[in-house]
């Protein structure tokens, strides 16, 4: 679970927004990266502003590693707030270059601008052939990367980040993800950053905050937040789960990769990486289907044994089963899976009993998992 | 000939950085400020557009005359009242010319929004701090617009001269108020002369604001 041994963000904020008030009180620990998920409008970006400083929350409480940024006396000014903050189109400085753009935070930082290296940086953004250009001939993608390095370079306690990517077409989202995802891994800066793409949140984040109408719905880790079926985020169509597994085998032969989740292990077509290297992956909860005893004819490769341990009947003529692996009694790598109600009824599955889930496919998520 | 060319542009000269000093805070302040009373000051500063020069001629001349508490304090300090003295011109041009120089500094300033001021902040920079560094700089094709015309329109000046300084040679004797006394005289030579000079002057003016500004817009783009 989280860890706030080394008093991570504690934040408390009220205010108004345009259509309700938003009222939100949460913690967050010193290190990892949290996604702030919700609809549009639902009070994310506001959220994030009054982290920042940006704006005032009305009544607030804010203290990062143990130091107070607000309360009801103090309110400490942006520009004194070691935060970084990111912007959802990049807000470049257009009188200046490049490379003055990444100093600029630099130079006001003082000691603490040493955090980040800015050679380590330049290289893990791939910066290097564009510090001497002006901004103005940047694609949107370059263009949000210095925007990211600028950030990091005044060397931020917090990472803030406004849908970075959301501004960009699908070929800068793909360019910068990358990018992104090695940033994430090797800089112990706590990031949070706001996003209504799934895709995004499922690729980048380990804990989520989600929000509707101005109010927090739930906090927790990536995983048990998308595989909870009471949430409205597990109604959608393309509702999917995520699980961190690792890779016990890889057969030369078919070309098929074994992994290992918590209480039980999947075969993945293609070469995922080196045996004990962790990834992530996802499963679309359409894409698994229950069967009470374990068939024997199937083409499908993941025939999973499975314990139901929730059912939610959604509007309509489906319902979510929440599934975790292994016919144990401890818990395992926890998933959804999207049945018919008639299916239901006709098999009665009901909590505590175990069937099998087939799987028929997975999909990889980005690049290595953190250890 | 010369002695009212160089008057000109000196008063011209020293109206424009006047003018850039003073207008600058206020121009932001206009820009920036949430006050209700703000359009009332903006109105005040937009006045000289639409008041006729003799008019402000005729009020200054009262404001700052020997026998009103501005002439008496200046009278103190240097011995005399404004009008009719070279600083009494400036004075007067300064207000003549004020919304042509504040006018488009505010603009500026307007057009640069609250974001870049919110990523300096991000980026530690004090409210000082992001006035020098980011939002004089990127309000440069503003503050160009504003000493341009803040400086050609001091050169045209008239009205306001011939009622608060008179007409004396070497001292408040312009170019404007020299082509007028020219013309009174028939020396129509002469009035060419300077009158011509003054038209090229004016296109190329407006002409080299007009390159300035789509260069700068288009860098600061």
């Amino acid at each position: 679970m989280m860890d706030f041994s080394d008093n991570g963000i504690v934040a408390k904020f009220s205010g108004p927004l345009d259509q309700f008030d938003l009222t939100v009180e949460f913690k967050l620990p010193a290190r990892g990266v949290t996604a702030l998920f919700g609809r549009s409008g639902c009070g994310k970006t506001t959220v994030l502003r009054y982290l920042a400083g940006l704006s005032q929350a009305d009544n607030g409480y804010l203290s990062v590693k143990g130091q107070v940024w607000q309360d009801d006396d103090h309110f400490l000014p942006t520009y004194k707030r070691p935060v970084g903050f990111v912007f959802q189109d990049a807000s470049l400085f257009p009188h200046l270059s490049v490379l003055e753009n990444l100093l600029f935070g630099q130079k006001r930082a003082g000691t603490r601008s040493d955090i980040v290296p800015i050679d380590d940086l330049v290289d893990l953004l791939g910066l290097k052939e564009l510090l001497d250009r002006s901004t103005h001939h940047l694609s949107g993608g370059e263009r949000q990367r210095v925007a990211i390095g600028r950030a990091l370079l005044s060397g931020p306690e917090l990472l803030l980040m406004d849908e970075p990517l959301a501004a960009l077409d699908r070929f800068s989202k793909n360019e910068i993800i990358p990018y992104l995802d090695r940033l994430f891994k090797t800089l112990d800066i706590p990031m949070i950053f706001v996003s209504h793409d799934t895709e995004e949140v499922e690729r980048l984040a380990d804990h989520m905050i989600l929000m509707d109408r101005g109010k927090i719905v739930t906090t927790g880790q990536l995983s048990d937040v998308l595989s909870d079926p009471s949430l409205f985020i597990a109604e959608g169509p393309k509702t999917s789960s995520v699980l961190d597994v690792e890779v016990i085998s890889f057969s030369e032969a078919d070309r098929i990769t074994e992994v290992q989740a918590l209480g039980g292990s999947l075969q993945i077509p293609g070469e995922l990486g080196g045996v004990g290297s962790t990834h992530r992956i996802s499963i679309a909860a359409t894409d698994v289907s229950l069967a009470q005893g374990k068939p024997s004819e199937t083409t499908i490769l993941n025939v999973v044994p499975a314990r139901i341990l929730d059912i939610h009947l959604l509007d309509g003529a489906r319902c979510n089963l929440l599934l975790s692996v292994g016919h144990q009694e401890q818990v395992g790598a926890k998933f959804l899976a999207r049945i018919t109600q008639r299916s239901l009824r006709k098999f009665d599955f009901h909590v505590g009993q175990n069937i099998y889930a087939q799987v028929k496919s997975v999909s990889m998520i980005g690049g290595t998992l953190r250890s | 000939m010369w002695d009212p060319i160089w008057i000109t542009v000196k008063l011209a000269f020293i109206t424009t950085v006047i003018l850039l000093v003073l207008g600058t805070p206020v121009g932001w302040w206009l820009a920036r400020s949430k006050v209700w009373w703000k359009e009332g000051v903006a109105a005040i500063v937009a006045l000289p557009i639409v008041l006729p020069p003799t008019v402000m001629g005729f009020y200054l001349l009262i404001a700052l005359g020997p026998d009103s508490p501005i002439g008496q304090i200046t009278t103190a300090l240097f011995g005399r009242a404004l009008p009719f003295t070279f600083a009494g011109l400036v004075v007067g041009s300064v207000i003549y010319s004020m919304p042509f120089v504040i006018q488009p500094i505010r603009n500026a300033f307007e057009a640069i929004g609250d974001r870049p001021l919110e990523v300096a902040a991000t980026l530690r920079a004090s409210r000082l701090d992001s006035f020098f560094s980011v939002a004089l700089p990127m309000a440069r094709p503003g503050l160009l617009t504003g000493a341009v015309l803040g400086f050609a329109h001091t050169v045209g000046e008239f009205g306001v001269i011939l009622m608060i300084g008179g007409n004396i040679p070497g001292e408040t004797k312009v170019l404007s108020v020299a082509i007028y006394d020219h013309v009174e005289a028939l020396e129509w030579g002469q009035a060419h002369i300077l009158s011509a000079g003054l038209l090229v002057f004016s296109f190329l003016v407006i002409l080299s604001m007009m390159i300035l500004e789509k260069k700068l817009g288009r860098r600061l783009r």
